[in-house]
């Protein structure tokens, strides 16, 4: 029986002969063609290429964030400002990923600038969830997490700044893995917060998240936050580690949270179930920071954010708009250029920057962090892996939610990894009426190998998987 | 009386090879303009920094030649506003904790010992550069073209306590800074080309009644003698607000250099807020006790020791030693000619009038002067020997720099030896003295001064070459005789 290009893991598909290969991605490229009117998950479709080198990935398919360069394709970040702008280079993950041979089908869509967590906030439309076309797919790498759930790749960058990459994961069904800061390069990554972001895959599997970080992660003398030695990339696959006795703390706060809803409580608790009945030691714990975490990333992210999109002044980026003077001109440039969403942070973080209240809001802000990372840097002295649902909620209907600090209020389970610079990663377990669950597992920095090795244990424990890769949904089996 | 306190913020931009962030070129002076950019300095999406190694080992060279503590551990910030060259919209410089404090800078100024304080030295990077057109700012221009060149080029910014209490102390002040600079090596000095810029922050204290004026701010000065001379003006014009009873106000203002006045640019309400915070694309710079020791120990000779030790070891007058000792390539170029002909003294008065005048009047450096110690030596010996006399020796000289020829073999090929013949200047003197036996009894009579013009005579006769000590000893003999 000839397997569809469907079922084959990342290194199933890399062993192929060269013509298989090639139709490979030719398939892939004939979904996307097909399912992206509906899905909207691509912004740019390049023209088909078999062009691939030898390598780890050689002749993957793959999607990348449209706020990921990619020599020669627009990159746009989803925003008006930036429509017409070719990337003059490589980011440094798409660099790698060339290296080894892996083959770059498009751009996806996401929340303008990365700004959302809903992929609505895209200039260019939303993107839909393929588990159902009415709901968003999350955001803000809405565009990769859909791209990868409906089958159109094998696997898409995202980047994480507050759960971009966890999140619509979840929504989607899907594996979102957000490194630890500092081990895959942000050079070419648009900066939305800089001391946040973290380029991640979204896979069907563990398995093939880890093929990927090893292709992407080490240091880069282009980017001066990444770091040497971090973790051993050397292995082909993920070291073994048994669930029995690993310490996993299980943060009661999060439980207690009042927008949790109980679907996903009642579905995340049996999933902690299964867990203990193979000999985890789960642990109820007071986290005590999670009150905490909304405030102080809405400090810090708009803060960074104000910063790094001053240089879309309509001057080099985006249209330009006739005025008296230079200061009218930025103002006009940037009103029609930005969406609401960014808008709003950019205010935001131009005012907790400025000099009367910098020290109120943006200094206290950084103390705080401090005070949650140290909080989570004990917990995890005393367990292995910190385990919350990776959402409070299930996805929502597109249009459905208009006031943005319900969204915020959203990303407060992925939210501590970026704070405190973890690795975190979310793995879908058994949906709600037809709707994708995920929970997160949060280690210490640098264990990203255990980190992964424990999120391949629990794919076992999922009713999400079929033969080990995520299930994708009825409608998008066949083209 | 009035006191005039002053503080100095000085950029200087530092002679590495690349950017401070990226490999692009750094001496983009005479460059095109947007030839020598890349993502990175001109703030492309996603494009990130990456700080240069010698910056630092240059910024710990003036943090250690100006007395400085260091600050092992320092960090950059973003200073954020809005500019059409400044492509990312923030500059990256060092706000919270410099990578260098208090520091000093002593010199002698009309015989009195004076210390300035230095604040705070830090890193940054420098903007672009803008040419509007049909007006002096972007507001009113009908265009305006931007140049991006200079994006990144590293800078240092120095910045003084309000130490300085005249004008003159403040040019002063920049020039040791200059030479300091120059003989550390890590920046070429030049104010005109913009290498070496000057923020000048000025009030005036009326010690009678004690008030004390605004504080002015004079911007873009770009000379040494507009230092001086910009804050002479403002000096005066806050004195004679204060006499009038008013106060100026407190703003930026800008030297104009036609006009030879300050002019007003901005008032303390239109300042910007930068919103300065930590720079997250950069972790803290950490440096080690050894490195900072290195560039301690390697660090060349301040022009101030030089000068100290050109006095004791060459025993040349202190003014001589402060005008060599003020630039490192003269005052090797001295040391060798003293050494070469074992006359310091002589050696300084040559290069201090002679060669610097050709140095300036060339506008060639002295390191790519033809003539070397050599030329001295033997220069020296001639007019020792009496060959040629000092008039003499100073007509040689430019001739010895146009063809980098010794002077002996200028003198053999153009003629020029000392006529010392006494036979033959006692004839001429003695046809000097038939043809005008007037001036002799004139000189007889007492009229002593009558004997320039028999010297002149033979000078003249000799076309200047006669040896005027052997002329003038037979001029005195024989009108006496």
């Amino acid at each position: 029986m000839k397997r569809d290009f469907l079922n084959y893991k990342i290194a199933e598909l890399s062993e192929l002969q060269d013509d298989a290969k090639r139709k490979a991605i030719a398939y892939f490229h004939e979904r996307i063609t097909a399912f992206n009117p509906e899905l909207n998950a691509f912004l740019e479709v390049l023209p088909l290429s078999a062009n691939y080198s030898s390598g780890s990935l050689s002749g993957i398919p793959y999607a990348l964030k449209d706020n990921i360069l990619a020599r020669g394709t627009r990159t746009t970040c989803a925003s008006d400002i930036l429509k017409d702008y070719i990337s003059p280079y490589d980011a440094t993950v798409t660099a790698r990923l060339k290296a080894e041979g892996a083959v770059l089908m498009g751009k996806t869509n996401l929340d303008e600038f990365a700004m959302g967590s809903s992929t609505e906030n895209s200039a260019f439309g939303p993107s839909k969830n393929p588990w159902d076309l009415n709901r968003i797919p999350g955001g803000s790498s809405g565009g990769s997490a859909a791209a990868v759930a409906a089958g159109l790749v094998p696997f898409a960058l995202g980047s994480d700044t507050g759960g971009s990459v966890r999140q619509p994961a979840a929504f989607c069904g899907v594996v979102g893995y957000k490194p630890s800061y500092g081990l895959v390069s942000r050079y070419g990554l648009v900066a939305f917060a800089s001391s946040l972001d973290q380029i991640g895959p979204l896979t069907r599997c563990v398995d093939d998240a880890y093929a990927v970080f090893k292709t992407i992660a080490r240091k880069d003398i282009n980017d001066a936050t990444t770091i040497n030695n971090g973790v051993n990339l050397k292995a082909n696959d993920l070291p073994k580690i048994d669930l029995k006795g690993i310490r996993i703390a299980v943060p009661s706060d999060a439980l207690d949270f009042e927008g949790l809803d109980e679907r996903v409580k009642s579905r995340f608790l049996e999933f902690v179930e299964r867990l203990t009945e193979k000999g985890a030691k789960v642990s109820f714990i007071e986290l005590g920071i999670l009150k905490y975490v909304v405030a102080t990333y809405y400090l810090i992210a708009p803060g960074e954010a104000s910063s790094n999109l001053s240089r879309y002044d309509g001057v080099r980026y985006g249209e330009r708009v006739e005025s008296e003077n230079y200061e009218e001109m930025i103002k006009k440039n940037r009103d029609i250029g930005f969406g609401d969403e960014v808008k709003r942070r950019i205010l935001l973080g131009t005012f907790t920057l400025s000099s009367a209240y910098y020290d109120a809001y943006y200094r206290r802000a950084l103390k705080i962090r401090r005070i949650i990372s140290d909080r989570i840097n004990k917990v995890l002295q005393e367990h292995d892996f910190i385990l919350n649902p990776t959402t409070p909620t299930l996805p929502g209907k597109i249009g459905e939610i208009s006031d943005p600090l319900t969204y915020y209020l959203m990303d407060i389970y992925t939210i501590p990894a970026n704070l405190a610079g973890m690795p975190a990663i979310s793995v879908p377990i058994d949906p709600v009426d037809g709707l994708p669950v995920g929970v997160q597992f949060m280690g210490k920095r640098l264990s990203d190998l255990q980190l992964l090795s424990v999120a391949k244990e629990a794919e076992k424990l999922s009713g999400a998987y079929e033969n080990g890769l995520a299930k994708l949904p009825e409608r998008w089996l066949h083209v | 009386m009035y006191k005039t306190i002053i503080g100095l913020e000085i950029h200087a931009q530092l002679s590495t090879k690349t950017k401070a962030f990226c490999s692009c070129q750094a001496d983009v002076f005479e460059l095109e303009p947007n030839t020598a950019i890349c993502p990175v300095c001109t703030g492309q999406p996603g494009a990130l920094p990456v700080l240069n190694k010698t910056v630092v080992e240059y910024a710990v060279k003036a943090a250690v030649a100006f007395n400085c503590s260091i600050n092992l551990r320092s960090s950059f910030d973003r200073k954020n506003y809005f500019y059409p060259d400044l492509p990312k919209g923030y500059q990256i410089t060092q706000y919270f904790t410099p990578i260098a404090e208090n520091g000093y800078l002593e010199f002698k100024l009309d015989g009195n010992e004076k210390r300035v304080r230095i604040r705070r030295i830090h890193i940054e990077e420098d903007a672009g550069k803008m040419i509007h057109q049909d007006a002096d700012s972007i507001s009113g221009a009908s265009g305006s073209l931007v140049n991006l060149n200079r994006c990144g080029v590293p800078l240092i910014e120095i910045v003084t306590e309000p130490d300085i209490s005249s004008p003159k102390e403040a040019r002063v002040f920049m020039e040791l800074l200059r030479d300091t600079l120059r003989a550390i090596d890590i920046c070429s000095g030049d104010m005109e080309k913009g290498a070496l810029r000057c923020d000048a922050n000025i009030s005036v204290v009326d010690e009678e009644s004690g008030t004390s004026s605004n504080r002015v701010e004079v911007k873009n000065i770009n000379s040494f003698k507009f230092v001086e001379k910009a804050l002479e003006f403002e000096r005066e014009r806050i004195i004679k607000a204060l006499e009038q009873g008013t106060d100026v106000d407190r703003e930026t203002r800008t030297w104009n250099f036609t006009k030879r006045e300050t002019i007003s640019m901005r008032s303390k309400e239109e300042e910007n807020d930068y919103r300065y915070f930590p720079e997250p694309d950069l972790p803290p710079l950490q440096l080690s006790g050894e490195f900072v020791e290195k560039v301690r120990k390697n660090l060349p000779e301040l022009p101030q020791q030089r000068v100290q030790r050109l006095i004791q070891q060459y025993g040349i007058p202190e003014y001589d030693a402060s005008v060599l000792g003020s630039d490192v390539k003269i005052s090797l170029f001295f040391e060798e000619v003293s050494r070469v002909t074992g006359k310091p003294k002589d050696a300084s008065n040559w290069i201090m009038t002679e060669l610097m005048r050709e140095i300036n009047q060339r506008g060639i450096p002295i390191d790519e002067m033809p003539i070397g110690p050599e030329h001295f030596k033997v220069l020296f010996q001639l007019l020792d020997q009496g060959k040629i006399s000092a008039k003499i020796a100073k007509e040689l000289f430019p001739l010895m720099v146009e063809t980098g020829k010794t002077p002996d073999q200028l003198v053999k090929e153009r003629g020029m030896e000392q006529i010392s013949d006494e036979k033959l200047i006692e004839e001429i003197v003695l046809r000097a003295m038939e043809s005008n036996p007037k001036a002799v009894q004139q000189y007889r009579d007492g009229k002593k001064n009558v004997m320039g013009y028999f010297v002149g005579a033979v000078m003249k006769e000799t076309r200047g070459k006669a040896n005027p000590a052997v002329v003038n000893e037979i001029v005195r003999r024989l009108l006496e005789s």
